[in-house]
């Protein structure tokens, strides 16, 4: 018989898993977003702003037609549309694309701030979720089986990015791009049309991450939903060396440190509820921290982010 | 395979604003020659070969690639012209592989590697050198990546290729082994080679043909073995006379100026890029670094300029520890001339005149009472530099990012080197795009620096440079001298070895 201490450790860990799974979606697709975009030379501190807007977005759409999948679309299509404006903005002459992020990120806040504002009913239409577990008798492992189809959309995204980035010619001509825009314009490809694209493709992804927070239980719309999950992701995409595979990784560690002030409290665990909460900010200020001493290369960072010093 | 095309320029003016860059220049590269272009900086040999690719339209003239007329990019590019740039134009995190398919123009969107691969290997094997595929680019030394730029063309089926100074940032011997590769294939009936460059030892060495401009102006062309070095110079200088040649004096009194003692200094990568150096520069010499770039001299000169830190070992100026203050630099009277001077050593929106007065405008005449700025010295001060080290200005008051780099170069020089007060003098690549007179202007300045008793440091990766200026010659490689040399004992295939980092 496995003694109380082993039954609650495993608890735990089942409640760990679990929430590192739902965690990780926002993660997954917002890091996913922003790796793109920066792969292509340019980075988008706005996706906190396009995280929320998707996430607004998305909640509108589906209780205002009762498809959750067409709000997941939407949020998709509209952060989109937010994308391409970074996208198109920071191509105009003069104008930073830090500065343009940061505005980004006031102006999707708003946006989504604004229109949230009209919402009455106080839930919308989840997605569906895949129940894994449907067999397992402990209720525990089971709600931590309860998946949402949009995490194992975002894996097969990851892997859809590395094989995009490997072995098709836009993706070669992308990350030729963000290496070397004037190599890669005296070859004649066209740096500006990529560098859009990106930037759009990019802010869709992180759209629906967004749609995550308000499609999933318990699918409600509150003006802090994504509580800097959208900035949190950007240092990801660096502690993940520009690499989509390891992006996906990255995203459940995240998830999993999100998880673990909430998995220790279902366990009983009450004692320093509020430092295992911050536990995501930590591992943020570490991985920059760590990541950004001058005395260790940046391996993997696309060469137009860093020449400009 | 199809034979290299003849290239043509018939006539060809092109100006800019009021600026004459071309004034009906001809040239014919016949098929499988090798021509080289020579002139000084700003005579238009850029202009030319951005003419013959279709990227500038000549005002009058015309371009013709086996008697067609050629007017644009991808007209150029179907002929099969194509240009090796001076900068490498390859990306450097993407490999070897990746760099050559992404040259093709008729690239599929889904890439099947092993195919791709198989089509490179087949490549390879009538390329003539090897490299390898899967590195990645950064990871390849200056001259493998020149070939890669080479190799790229070829794969690209280019049959003329226009090389813009190829070998500036190679070793000799990587230089060598380029112009090599380019004259088997001219050889082979490969490729037809038009070959932009300042260096008449290339020239004299691999070129049938060479055509000198001046100004804009085709001044002769002619083959290559009936004219002579000093007879191209002259011709690419345009005075019957070229720059006299500051006199070396004997200088008595030798003592040590600066002193580095097992200096170490981190780069931007955190690591060591120069790695327990010592070296002495005396009174009244001139000590040359030699080396490619990027093996440890740009951080040494930000170490003794105080632009980087220590991360251990001693500078020392006259026997006394040196940290670079304003009042340090006033005592030791040590200054140095960086590399890129308009961002490193002057403030672009200031003026001629405030940028002359950086170094003393807190002390008299230029300050009374010890902080009040007295503008007519100042202006009496410039005036005066102005005239002494012929700075050409529209006026005092300019801004110095409007002036040119040459002129840029000289007010440095007037400030730091003109001032009664030098002693030690560190110079890197003191005269990277200047033309001849204005490297023989500054060569003489340090000349007379050294013969008045101060010491120079010169770091250069010019050989021929440090071989007129220089006193002695150390060779910097992966951050470490590597070879200490006179200049009168000077061995040059050795020098080459130990900036390769090939010799024990």
């Amino acid at each position: 018989m496995p003694g109380p201490d082993t039954l609650r450790f495993a608890g735990i860990a089942t409640a760990l898993l679990g929430g590192a799974i739902r965690g990780s979606i926002p993660y997954m697709f917002v890091s996913l977003g922003e790796c793109l975009t920066e792969k292509s030379g340019r980075v988008n501190l706005g996706m906190e702003g396009i995280l929320l807007m998707g996430a607004m977005t998305a909640f509108g759409v589906s209780e205002w037609t009762g498809s959750p999948w067409l709000g997941a679309l939407a949020a998709a299509a509209v952060s989109g549309l937010l994308g391409l404006l970074h996208g198109g903005l920071t191509e105009l002459p003069g104008v930073n694309d830090i500065a343009a992020g940061i505005a980004m990120i006031i102006l999707g806040s708003g946006l989504a701030f604004f229109f949230g504002k009209q919402f009455t009913a106080p839930m919308a239409p989840q997605l569906p979720v895949l129940d894994l577990g449907g067999g397992i008798g402990n209720t525990a492992a089971r709600a931590a089986l309860r998946i949402s189809p949009l995490f194992f959309l975002g894996i097969a995204a990851g892997f859809a990015l590395h094989y995009a980035f490997e072995h098709t010619r836009w993706g070669l001509h992308l990350r030729a791009v963000g290496d070397a825009p004037e190599a890669a314009r005296s070859m004649g490809i066209p740096v500006r049309r990529h560098r859009i694209a990106a930037t759009a493709i990019g802010g869709a992804l992180a759209g629906i991450g967004g749609s995550h927070l308000t499609l999933y239980f318990p699918g409600i719309w509150s003006e802090g939903i994504s509580g800097g999950q959208g900035l949190m992701a950007v240092a990801l995409v660096i502690f993940a060396g520009w690499s989509p595979r390891r992006c996906l990784a990255a995203s459940l560690l995240f998830g999993g440190a999100q998880a673990l002030g909430p998995s220790l409290q279902s366990a009983g665990v009450t004692g320093l509820y509020h430092v295992f909460n911050a536990s995501p900010y930590l591992l943020t200020l570490v991985v920059m921290i760590a990541s950004c001493s001058r005395t260790r290369a940046m391996a993997g960072m696309p060469g137009a982010l860093a020449r400009r010093g | 395979m199809p034979t290299p095309p003849v290239v043509e320029a018939l006539g060809i003016s092109k100006s800019f604003g009021g600026l004459r860059a071309l004034d009906d220049v001809s040239i014919e590269v016949p098929s499988g020659s090798f021509h080289a272009i020579v002139g000084e900086n700003g005579a238009g040999k850029s202009t030319l070969a951005k003419c013959l690719l279709g990227f500038h339209r000549p005002d009058s003239g015309a371009v013709k690639l086996d008697g067609m007329a050629v007017t644009t990019p991808a007209e150029a590019r179907r002929a099969g012209l194509g240009m090796v740039f001076q900068h490498f134009t390859l990306a450097p995190s993407l490999t070897v592989a990746e760099n050559l398919v992404l040259a093709r123009p008729d690239l599929p969107a889904l890439l099947n590697w092993s195919k791709e691969k198989e089509r490179l290997r087949a490549f390879l094997d009538t390329a003539p050198f090897r490299i390898d595929l899967d590195a990645r680019v950064d990871h390849l030394a200056a001259g493998e990546k020149q070939k890669v730029e080479i190799l790229k063309q070829l794969y690209l089926e280019t049959r003329a290729l226009i090389l813009d100074e190829p070998t500036s940032v190679l070793t000799p011997a990587e230089a060598d082994e380029v112009m090599t590769v380019l004259r088997d294939l001219v050889t082979g009936g490969r490729l037809s080679v038009l070959l932009i460059t300042h260096k008449l030892r290339e020239v004299m060495a691999y070129a049938d043909r060479v055509t000198i401009v001046r100004r804009g102006r085709r001044v002769a062309s002619n083959e290559v073995r009936q004219m002579d070095a000093s007879r191209i110079a002259e011709l690419m200088v345009g005075s019957a006379q070229p720059p006299e040649q500051a006199i070396r004096r004997q200088v008595r009194e030798r003592r040590p100026a600066l002193e580095i003692r097992d200096l170490r200094v981190l780069g931007d990568q955190g690591l060591a890029a120069v790695d327990q150096v010592n070296l002495k520069v005396h009174t009244g010499e001139i000590l040359g670094i030699a080396g490619v770039s990027g093996n440890g001299q740009r951080e040494l000169v930000q170490a003794i300029g105080g632009q980087r830190g220590i991360e251990s070992g001693s500078i020392l100026a006259f026997g006394v520890l040196y940290r670079p203050s304003r009042s340090a630099i006033r005592r030791a009277g040590l200054l140095t001339l960086p590399e890129e001077p308009l961002d490193n050593a002057c403030v672009a929106q200031m003026s001629v005149a405030e940028n002359l007065a950086l170094r003393s405008f807190e002390h008299p005449p230029m300050a009374k009472f010890g902080f009040l700025s007295d503008r007519s010295a100042i202006r009496r001060s410039a005036e005066a530099a102005v005239r002494r080290f012929s700075i050409r200005t529209p006026s005092i008051r300019a801004a110095v990012r409007t002036l040119s780099g040459g002129n840029v170069q000289r007010l440095v020089l007037a400030r730091d080197l003109g001032g009664p007060d030098t002693r030690i003098m560190v110079a890197a690549n003191p005269c990277f795009g200047l033309d001849f007179a204005a490297t023989a202007f500054v060569h003489n300045q340090l000349i007379a620096l050294r013969n008045r008793g101060g010491s120079v440091l010169l770091v250069s990766e010019d050989l021929d440079e440090l071989m007129t200026v220089a006193d002695r010659i150390l060779v910097m490689s992966g951050g470490r001298i590597a070879h200490e040399t006179l200049r009168a004992d000077l061995d040059l295939a050795a020098v080459g070895r130990y900036m390769g980092g090939h010799a024990g």
